[in-house]
């Protein structure tokens, strides 16, 4: 047992990161329709799940099926990530005009648009399931994989850093934008106190609809590195990714960006120091127990704040 | 094969789904082919019992094409007894097998190809044996099947019993290998099929480096893969389904690892070949099932090419075994068996050499030889070696 561990250690390190940061990216999403409208965005996983297809879609259609290098690489990571940033934040702004909008409008309780979130999910998987069909379907390499050194048992390995880098980037752009802009401070205020921000003359509406849509580009890009990453995708792609996420951002402090980001880290380290012991079978049950013992300790999570007072 | 999807939230759709298609089926049973040729003497009606709509209707439809190709045969030939088909459609749901057997019984058919899957096999083997139909199916392989004392039962392939242990022994014999890992689903095929490796890999003398089980679903491996890389195993053997296994051998060679990848039946699929893309490659699949393509057989040849010229498609998984079973059942009929009870003697005591293997019963209804298949992918395509006494692996 702790044998493997310490064998491992530094090959589920490595990994442990590679998956965690995609968790971080899709928990980010979570983290900011939470911070604002404290509504948990059940359909995010979907948003993710299509922008896989759409990442797959723009590889077909301009018949991109073999591995790239240098500039022409580059070029097919942008392609991809950018058609996928568009579908998955298309996708949330629709969500939120068709699904939580006209909920918000009349005054639903929360729970009215815990429902629509629930019911969008199931709708948007359904519609790829019937029209893609329900089996996983192959996103060709475009990046082969080279192993650049390893660190003992570890291959540190171009995919891996990529993944790594983009999800920090992103992470830290985010924090900036929410930090220094215009919108930015909106969604700020919107978070702490929507009614007196709407006094201080924030269009509300803009604020939401410009969260949805960040929320859905870090989905893109999260889809576009798992393209890369996994090649595959599957109409249920997002089911139990969404979940991982969701229970990064809960780890890491829900409303807290970069709480987001080392909740999906620490979550993804700990399924894989914990698979590395216990076997495979004990990941999910070791990394909820973990969450579980932290929430005891921390109830707002590793970075959290109080909810009342959740600043985004 | 036990087919066992677990898709979680969307079971509930896919129960659904059934129910909708179950309001819709039950009428297409009237279908029946053949018809021309000089009649030599009266006719006879055998029935197809199987899914031909449903979630897995794809397997039953491969054997109820190698059903209708060999009547196709047989009632082309002059002075015979012609002999009609009527498909009674289960879409594989154990209960909807219960109508279609009372009904299968009620129309008077002389035998019945089928019951294909196991679960149906269950509820419907008990209606067939009371009203005393002789029954051959190409593709059932649940263990229990063959321990009922049922006389009008019989199957066209091994049971699930001879898989596990047959892939060990591949595997310690002629694989020579030395060290391997055993990976399975945890679904209830994928456990049992691992044990039974696992079990029989210890009896062999094998060490078994690495025991993982995966969550089919999830995306990542890389746990399962950073365990089998410091083994350094010669095989790596999956127990489980296609879709997982597509992704896991892309990932273990991605990772690093040597070994040959080896899996059972559940892999046996070009979507197997298509999530692993050329990962695959060098993958050995073994299958109680024979398969057509690629047979050096002319006997053999000549089903997968009649079965191409009449479908527009290669023979697929249990098509052969449908087309065996068939033929079984036509012997006797030739022999002037026309009566159930009749028909089953004779098929009881049969002996021939089918396109799939020697067909030849034990008393109990099982086959009396217990092969294992092996298939490799080559090239990305599936390429059949044999059974496991000739295969002979590339790597």
């Amino acid at each position: 047992m702790w044998n493997d561990f310490t064998q491992q250690f530094w090959s589920s390190t490595i990994d442990g990161l590679t998956n965690g940061a995609i968790y971080g990216l899709v928990a980010m999403g979570y983290t900011l329709v939470y911070g604002v409208l404290r509504l948990i965005n059940f359909a995010h996983s979907e948003v993710f799940m299509i922008g896989t297809f759409a990442a797959l879609g723009a590889l077909t259609l301009f018949g991109i099926d073999s591995p790239q290098s240098g500039l022409a690489l580059v070029g097919v990571l942008l392609l991809m990530t950018l058609v996928a940033m568009a579908a998955s934040g298309g996708t949330a702004v629709l969500l939120e005009r068709v699904a939580y909008r006209p909920l918000r409008k009349r005054g639903a309780s929360r729970l009215a648009a815990l429902i629509s979130a629930i019911g969008a999910s199931f709708f948007l998987q359904e519609v790829f399931a019937i029209w893609q069909g329900r089996d996983q379907l192959s996103i060709p390499r475009v990046m082969n994989k080279d192993v650049w050194f390893n660190i003992g048992s570890g291959q540190v390995r171009n995919d891996k850093v990529l993944v790594i880098v983009a999800a920090i980037l992103m992470m830290l752009a985010l924090d900036r934008f929410v930090n220094t802009t215009r919108l930015g401070r909106g969604i700020r205020a919107t978070a702490q106190d929507p009614d007196t921000a709407v006094l201080m003359g924030v269009n509300i509406d803009r604020v939401v609809l410009s969260t949805f849509l960040i929320g859905g580009i870090l989905a893109g890009l999260a889809a576009a590195l798992y393209g890369v990453f996994f090649e595959l995708t599957q109409y249920n792609v997002g089911f139990l990714l969404g979940i991982k996420a969701f229970t990064a951002a809960v780890l890491g402090g829900i409303g807290n960006i970069r709480g987001a980001l080392i909740g999906g880290l620490v979550l993804g380290l700990i399924e894989n120091y914990g698979a590395s012991i216990f076997g495979t079978q004990w990941l999910d049950v070791v990394a909820f127990s973990v969450l579980v013992l932290v929430l005891m300790f921390r109830p707002t999570g590793i970075l959290g704040e109080n909810l009342q007072r959740a600043r985004v | 094969m036990r087919r066992a999807y677990s898709r979680g939230l969307v079971a509930a759709a896919a129960a659904s789904a059934l129910v909708l298609s179950a309001c819709g089926g039950g009428n297409d049973n009237g279908g029946s082919s053949g018809g021309g040729g000089s009649s030599g003497g009266g006719s006879v009606t055998i029935g197809f019992f199987g899914a031909q709509t449903g979630p897995n209707a794809q397997l039953g439809i491969n054997i109820s094409n190698g059903v209708e190709l060999a009547l196709e045969q047989h009632n082309a030939k002059s002075g015979v007894t012609q002999v009609k088909l009527i498909k009674y459609d289960t879409q594989g749901d154990p209960a909807q097998a219960t109508n279609q057997a009372k009904k299968a019984v009620s129309d008077k058919v002389a035998a019945i190809i089928g019951p294909a899957f196991s679960g149906e096999s269950k509820t419907a083997d008990p209606i067939f044996e009371e009203a005393g139909i002789p029954n051959v199916s190409p593709s059932a392989t649940a263990v229990a099947l063959g321990q009922n004392g049922w006389k009008f039962w019989h199957r066209v392939l091994a049971n699930d019993d001879v898989q596990g242990p047959g892939d060990a022994d591949f595997i310690a014999k002629t694989l020579n290998a030395k060290t391997v890992a055993v990976i399975d689903d945890q679904s209830e095929y994928g456990k049992g099929l691992g044990d039974a490796v696992r079990k029989q890999l210890a009896t062999d003398g094998v060490k078994v480096a690495v025991n993982d089980a995966i969550n089919p679903d999830a995306s990542s491996f890389s746990s399962t893969v950073n365990k089998v890389k410091p083994a350094n195993p010669d095989v790596v053997f999956f127990a489980g389904y296609y879709s997982a296994a597509g992704k896991l051998v892309k990932q273990l060679k991605d990772g690093g690892v040597q070994g040959t990848f080896m899996s059972g039946d559940g892999t046996l699929d070009a979507q197997f070949i298509a999530g692993g893309g050329a990962a695959a490659n060098g993958a050995l699949l073994s299958c109680t099932c024979s398969s057509a393509v690629g047979s050096s057989d002319p006997a053999v040849q000549k089903f997968a090419t009649d079965y191409k010229a009449k479908f527009k498609a290669d023979p697929a998984t249990y098509s052969a075994e449908g087309y065996d079973a068939t033929n079984a059942v036509l012997q006797a009929i030739d022999a002037g068996k026309t009566d159930p009870a009749d028909i089953n003697d004779f098929v009881t005591k049969i002996d021939f050499k089918g396109v799939s293997k020697q067909i030849k019963f034990a008393p109990n209804g099982e086959l009396a030889n217990d092969l294992l298949f092996i298939t490799e992918v080559k090239d990305g395509k599936l390429a059949f070696l044999g059974d496991t006494t000739q295969a002979k692996p590339s790597a």
